[in-house]
């Protein structure tokens, strides 16, 4: 049936013929009725790269069909989500190597964007810790596929946002742990200079993130919070912790039940809850020991709260550039602020070195922020853009609904690579999205 | 350990009865055509919730292999629900009898030659539970599908009838209207979604009736509404009707 569909952003919106399986045989049939399909899974990518004229959700198809709990292997089909991967692993002792900062993502979707973490630094992207996957191809063949095995089909598979092939299950190592709380450090970071000193220092944890204050100006320029995070051991913990130490993440608590009226966030909310989140920390430096959810999770407690940003929705703009480009990452900052445009959601880490061949993540600073969508916004992205292309940086697609195919093509080096393979397992392109026909990676 | 025997077990609603079952401790039984995909579906139960889970391979529409598949079952079990239906195409079912047939005999012939068998075995020993899915497409026919709904209504009457015959001897048959449900078979369908339930839900409301030992329940209270409207229009007003 066709129906309206829209991604995290809520932008933009198109009409599709969904269709659900729960065998690989189905998709085989689907196959047959409509030549292009794009997989999907729980929509969290913010634009278009899980819109197409066909989608084939995954989401019915949803096993774990291996678990070894002494080995921490565990393998699912694509659409079971991070969720439920931490309800059945953590009682157990075991986390996710690589977490987004929302844990309702499936499986599918984690390869497909080669999700990184707060831990990107230390332990790279999530194709690291993937020991393989199953797709099915467009030539009708189902591959298995790994570092040593069709690694062509992998490498393009890992963060190719879907094109390679429907993926149908991951193998993946877990991360060992004996409790599921962190210890969290968060220090106060007066401006930009001071807290690129502090993730040098502090290189050493495991995870790091910090959240700015991007329409801070003048001498606040850059004020942030740095958060620093290890999984806590048995003896970190006391009381209530210390009786339950492999506790499961609860559902969440509150909904949004519906699009806020746009004027909710405008320059003037964002400008006082960056200001409020600031200096609720009063100390320079805070410790505490906090559950996983919480730490990894902040928004996941409130459903919906993309609908904070009303009907029009929002674009998540995540760049990265290499790390001798700091007076472009001031530069963009400085545009943001004189705009005032910036997200109370503006998070910056800084990536360890990654040289894939699609993926996202490479060696440097990459900052995420929320836009409101609004009219003049499309513009001043480009000019955005224009910034990150001279600073060899480029954008996370899995949060783009909007960049211009040049760009794109400049700043994805292997590129023509990529094609190649998608190519040689789709002769005729069998899989594409709104996405890969804006940016022209799909013929 | 109890036992839930699910005929039809890889439907959305089987799938979600086995997912509800196991985490309630059941030794689950999945029973249906498609091998491999049992295979997945017992592996996540047995993964996920550490329950005793088998499959094995059930033709409906092959009556005469019913009593052996029964037989051949390790034991017997203790709650029995028959899920497995075919909602067909009835606009192609009008003229053509083998698919009038396959929803005829789906629906209702292969249900009853099944739980014929299930019956007798639960009167013998004055236990069990039997649980039919059938529909509210059965509480009154209609122009837009009532090849479908007149087996459902069959079975209706089937299961109300072996609930009378097995009464006295401790079985407890429940039957089931589950109204819209969100499933692979409607995907292609426009439901209103106020009057369209998850399978999780519909799963939810059969585990809770087994315990409460109901005779019939409608998954969405709205549903009984409806159909008791539905069922009190005067017939001379009704076949006017675009239904
Ligand atoms: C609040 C929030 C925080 C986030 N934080 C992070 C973060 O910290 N780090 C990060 O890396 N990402 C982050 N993300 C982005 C998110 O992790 C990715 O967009 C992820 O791919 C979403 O998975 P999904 O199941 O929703 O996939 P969808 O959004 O449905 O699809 C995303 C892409 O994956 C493809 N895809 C999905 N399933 C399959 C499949 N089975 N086979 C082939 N292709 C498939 C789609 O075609 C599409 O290209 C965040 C998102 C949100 C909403």
């Amino acid at each position: 049936m066709d129906r309206k569909i829209k991604n995290w952003g809520n932008y933009p919106e198109i009409i599709s013929n969904v269709k659900s399986f729960d065998t690989s045989g189905m998709v085989e049939e689907l196959f047959k009725e409509e030549k292009h399909w794009i997989a999907r899974g729980m929509g969290r990518c913010y634009g278009d790269a899980s819109l197409g004229e066909n989608v084939l959700s995954t989401l019915k198809y949803n096993k774990v069909t291996f678990f070894d709990t002494q080995s921490g292997i565990i393998e699912c089909q694509a659409g079971f989500t991070l969720d439920e991967v931490l309800q059945l692993a953590v009682p157990k002792g075991w986390f996710l190597p690589v977490t987004p900062g929302t844990k309702f993502v499936s499986l599918g979707g984690a390869v497909a964007s080669d999700i990184h973490g707060k831990n990107h630094h230390k332990e790279g992207s999530f194709s690291r810790h993937t020991l393989s996957i199953k797709v099915l191809c467009g030539d009708g063949k189902i591959y298995n596929c790994s570092k040593t095995e069709n690694a062509d089909l992998f490498e393009a598979t890992c963060g190719g946002m879907g094109l390679t092939g429907v993926i149908l299950s991951v193998r993946f190592q877990l991360r060992k742990i004996s409790t599921s709380y962190i210890t969290q450090k968060q220090i106060k970071a007066a401006n930009l200079d001071e807290l690129l000193i502090l993730f040098e220092k502090y290189k050493e944890y495991t995870y790091s993130v910090a959240w700015v204050d991007c329409l801070a100006r003048g001498k606040h320029f850059g004020r942030s919070i740095l958060m620093l995070g290890e999984h806590a051991e048995m003896n970190d913990l006391k009381g209530a912790k210390a009786k339950a130490p492999l506790k499961v993440h609860s559902e969440a608590g509150l909904n949004i039940p519906f699009n806020f009226p746009s004027f909710v966030l405008n320059k003037y909310s964002i400008k006082l809850f960056n200001f409020a989140y600031y200096h609720k920390n009063f100390k320079k430096v805070q410790e505490s020991t906090t559950h996983y959810d919480g730490f990894f999770y902040p928004l996941d407690n409130i459903k919906n709260w993309n609908r904070m940003y009303g009907k029009p929705g929002f674009l998540q703009y995540q760049f990265v550039l290499p790390l001798n480009q700091v007076e472009g990452m001031k530069l963009i900052m400085n545009k943001i602020a004189e705009k005032k445009q910036g997200s109370f959601l503006s998070v910056l880490k800084v990536f360890g070195p990654q040289n894939d061949l699609i993926s996202f993540p490479e060696e440097g600073y990459t900052l995420a922020l929320d836009f409101p969508m609004t009219g003049s916004l499309l513009k001043f992205l480009d000019e955005l853009d224009q910034i990150v292309q001279d600073c060899g940086g480029r954008i996370y697609l899995t949060k783009d609904a909007r960049m211009n195919k040049e760009f794109f093509h400049k700043s994805y080096p292997r590129l023509e690579e990529f094609i190649d393979i998608v190519n040689k397992y789709n002769p005729n392109t069998e899989f594409r999205s709104v996405q890969s026909e804006r940016l022209s990676i799909t013929r | 350990m109890k036992t839930v025997l699910l005929l039809g077990a890889t439907s959305d609603i089987g799938q979600a009865l086995a997912d509800k079952y196991a985490k309630e401790g059941y030794t689950v039984w999945l029973a249906g055509r498609n091998t491999n995909h049992m295979q997945d579906i017992a592996a996540d139960l047995k993964i996920r919730h550490e329950v005793a889970v088998e499959y094995y391979k059930f033709e409906a529409l092959d009556y005469v292999s019913h009593q052996k598949f029964y037989t051949d079952l390790p034991g017997i079990p203790d709650i029995t629900v028959c899920i497995f239906g075919y909602l067909g195409d009835q606009e192609k079912a009008e003229s053509a009898w083998d698919e009038c047939q396959n929803i005829l005999d789906t629906n209702y012939k292969a249900a009853v030659s099944i739980l014929n068998i299930v019956a007798s075995s639960y009167e013998e020993r004055s236990v069990g539970t039997i649980v039919g899915i059938s529909s509210v497409a059965g509480d009154r026919g209609r122009q837009s599908n009532y090849f479908y709904g007149s087996a459902k209504a069959g079975f209706t009457a089937y299961l109300a009838g072996l609930r009378n015959r097995l009464f006295k001897h401790n079985v407890h048959v429940l039957t089931v209207k589950p109204g819209f449900v969100d499933t692979k078979m409607t995907e292609h369908l426009e439901l209103p979604a106020p009057l369209t339930a998850q399978p999780s839900k519909v799963a939810g409301a059969i585990f809770k009736a087994v315990k409460k030992r109901k005779n019939t329940i409608y998954v969405l209270g709205i549903w009984w509404l409806i159909m008791t409207i539905i069922k009190s229009i005067p017939e001379p007003i009704f076949k006017r009707l675009k239904l």
